[in-house]
């Protein structure tokens, strides 16, 4: 066994020791084990927050966007300083509501807001099927990092069994406890690793940053700004301002907000989060540096840069320690998603099928689902084909589409119907699949339209047909469902009353 | 939370949280155009780190302001 195999061995040992500790002293029910008995204080949420900036999509895809496009991969650092400035105002509001109702999974909150069980199996399709790729994206990050971090040593197969096989453990165990203690560990080797190689690396082999920059616009003019097409402006515009609405939309980062023990957490965390997502800053610094160092990557192989240049430049035992913290970005946030999708399924597709069952069955069936979600990522991480890749081009569009009728629930009065969520979602997801399945772009669609209209991200338009939609719908339903209210809130006076409050 | 902090709600100097956004939205085509590096960085890099950067001290302030808001008018309920 070579030094770096050693070092990833022992963090893989530690991550799973703690979680396992994290489970200590309390009793497992569905609350405690999806949302830690919703009595996280700020440092646990932004453990679990902190989540979202740092997945294996960001530490291979940033460094590989860096390298591979250039000044088009700064849009990673973009979206979420956005999402957390809506945040200080958006998640205490979620966060009241979820307390008050005690909800327990995403789609909990379509079901009570718009009192629709079938718009809550609506919405937990759609998130199931946008947590199901986004995990496999994190096993197989695992395993090419594993592999490549022990110079081959292990192979990727092997890498993601591992690794799926401690997570429904630690998950089945410890549930949500469990990624916040082994999120405390992960965010420690981001800092020291992620952090130490980005301003390392450019002043080893360029001798400084601005000497970088400028040997790479040198070697490739236009390198690092935006090109007139393609990656314009607007591409660039439109981009980050889809992805900072779906950002809260993943499910397992809106069940996160339930884990809050008040809602001056979220304020807290407003103005801490913005400064980490800056550790994504040395991620692309890393895939820069590796632009004139190790050129040739191409394709999907670009993600690749990170690791390469690592490998070129260090020896086994940091080659370790960057394997290690690429395993965590891997398990971190593939238990957040295992524990949301295996919640989803239990609470709102189990649960309305069979009524009146225990509280205790719910909770006994969602960690039963963990070992059977694992496993068919396993499968499609080892096998899948193209399907796998378009539902992960896919997967934030999808949760994108959620976003209206969540902001249109939050006033005090309800305006849309559920009938209308209904719809708009349907028709917004439909017109994802179908824009992705075929490759359009608004230049196909609008073949005369200005440039700056053409290279606008097409996930626009989904999300505005779904408003449409939803509005449409809404209109033609809202007069039924007023009088309906009106009954409902004449014979139990307590629900009106605690709506608007 | 004790009893002395008043609810919180929307108030006027709320409008702080749409300077960053708006300004790395609206800064991007302007940001793109300078070619030469700045303090040894692209200049678009150097615009979004610093609104990045803008974010947090926003929210940091607003944080301020919504701590003292709430305190006084707890205080004088």
């Amino acid at each position: 066994m070579n030094v770096a195999l050693a070092i990833i061995a022992f963090f893989f040992a530690v991550a799973i020791a703690l979680a396992l500790l994290a489970r200590r002293g309390h009793e497992m029910s569905l609350e405690q084990w999806s949302l830690g008995g919703r009595g996280f204080g700020a440092i646990f949420v932004f453990l679990l927050m902190a989540g979202e900036i740092y997945t294996t999509f960001t530490f291979l895809g940033g460094s590989g966007w860096a390298y591979g496009r250039g000044a088009p991969a700064l849009y990673i650092l973009c979206y979420g300083a956005i999402a957390y400035c809506m945040s200080y105002f958006l998640l205490p509001v979620i966060w009241r509501y979820a307390r008050d109702r005690r909800l327990v999974s995403q789609a909990d909150f379509f079901v009570e807001k718009y009192e629709s069980r079938a718009l809550g199996v609506l919405v937990a399709g759609v998130s199931v099927a946008a947590l199901v790729p986004y995990l496999v994206l994190q096993l197989k990050g695992l395993g090419i990092i594993v592999s490549e971090a022990s110079f081959g040593s292990v192979r990727p197969s092997v890498a993601v069994w591992a690794g799926a096989i401690a997570l429904m453990i630690y998950v089945v165990i410890s549930g949500v406890r469990g990624s916040a203690w082994t999120a405390a560990l992960k965010d420690v080797m981001i800092l020291g690793v992620a952090v130490g190689i980005g301003i390392y690396l450019p002043l080893h082999y360029y001798g400084g940053y601005g000497e970088m920059f400028a040997r790479i616009e040198a070697a490739k003019p236009g390198f690092l700004t935006l090109p007139d097409h393609g990656s314009s402006p607007a591409w660039f515009i439109s981009t980050v301002l889809l992805s900072a609405l779906g950002f809260y939309m993943w499910p397992q980062y809106f069940a996160s907000v339930y884990t809050a023990k008040n809602e001056d957490v979220f304020r807290k965390n407003a103005m801490v989060l913005p400064l980490y997502q800056l550790v994504v800053l040395f991620v692309f610094l890393t895939g820069f540096a590796a632009v004139l160092v190790v050129p040739g990557l191409t394709g999907s192989d670009a993600d690749l840069s990170l690791l390469r240049i690592s490998r070129n430049t260090f020896g086994a035992p940091m080659l370790g320690l960057i394997g290690a913290a690429g395993l965590l970005t891997a398990l971190v946030p593939g238990s957040m998603i295992l524990i949301s999708a295996a919640t989803i399924i239990a609470q709102n597709v189990y649960r309305p099928l069979v009524p009146g069952v225990t509280e205790r069955r719910v909770s006994v069936l969602a960690r039963a689902m963990v070992p059977i979600i694992a496993l068919v990522a396993v499968v499609l991480a080892l096998r899948g084909g193209s399907a796998i890749v378009n539902l992960l081009l896919m997967g934030y569009n999808l949760v994108t589409q959620l976003f209206p009728a969540v902001v249109l629930s939050l006033g005090r009065r309800r305006v849309m119907t559920a009938a209308g969520a209904f719809a708009g979602i349907v028709a917004g997801v439909a017109t994802v699949a179908y824009v992705s399945l075929s490759g359009t772009t608004l230049a196909t669609l609008l073949p005369w339209a200005p440039d700056a209209v053409k290279d606008l991200n097409v996930g626009l338009v989904a999300l505005m047909v779904n408003v449409a939609v939803f509005a449409l719908v809404t209109l033609a339903t809202s007069k039924r469902s007023a009088s309906r209210q009106a009954a409902a809130a004449a014979s139990v006076p307590f629900t009106s009353a605690e709506h608007s409050r | 939370m004790a009893n002395s902090v008043a609810p919180f709600r929307l108030r006027r100097y709320h409008w702080i949280a749409i300077v960053p956004p708006v300004a790395m939205i609206a800064g991007v085509p302007f940001a793109n155009r300078v070619h030469t590096l700045v303090l040894g960085l692209p200049f678009l890099l150097l615009w979004i780190v610093g609104c990045v950067v803008l974010a947090a001290a926003c929210m940091a302030l607003l944080y301020a302001l919504d701590h003292r808001a709430t305190t006084e008018a707890g205080a004088r309920q």
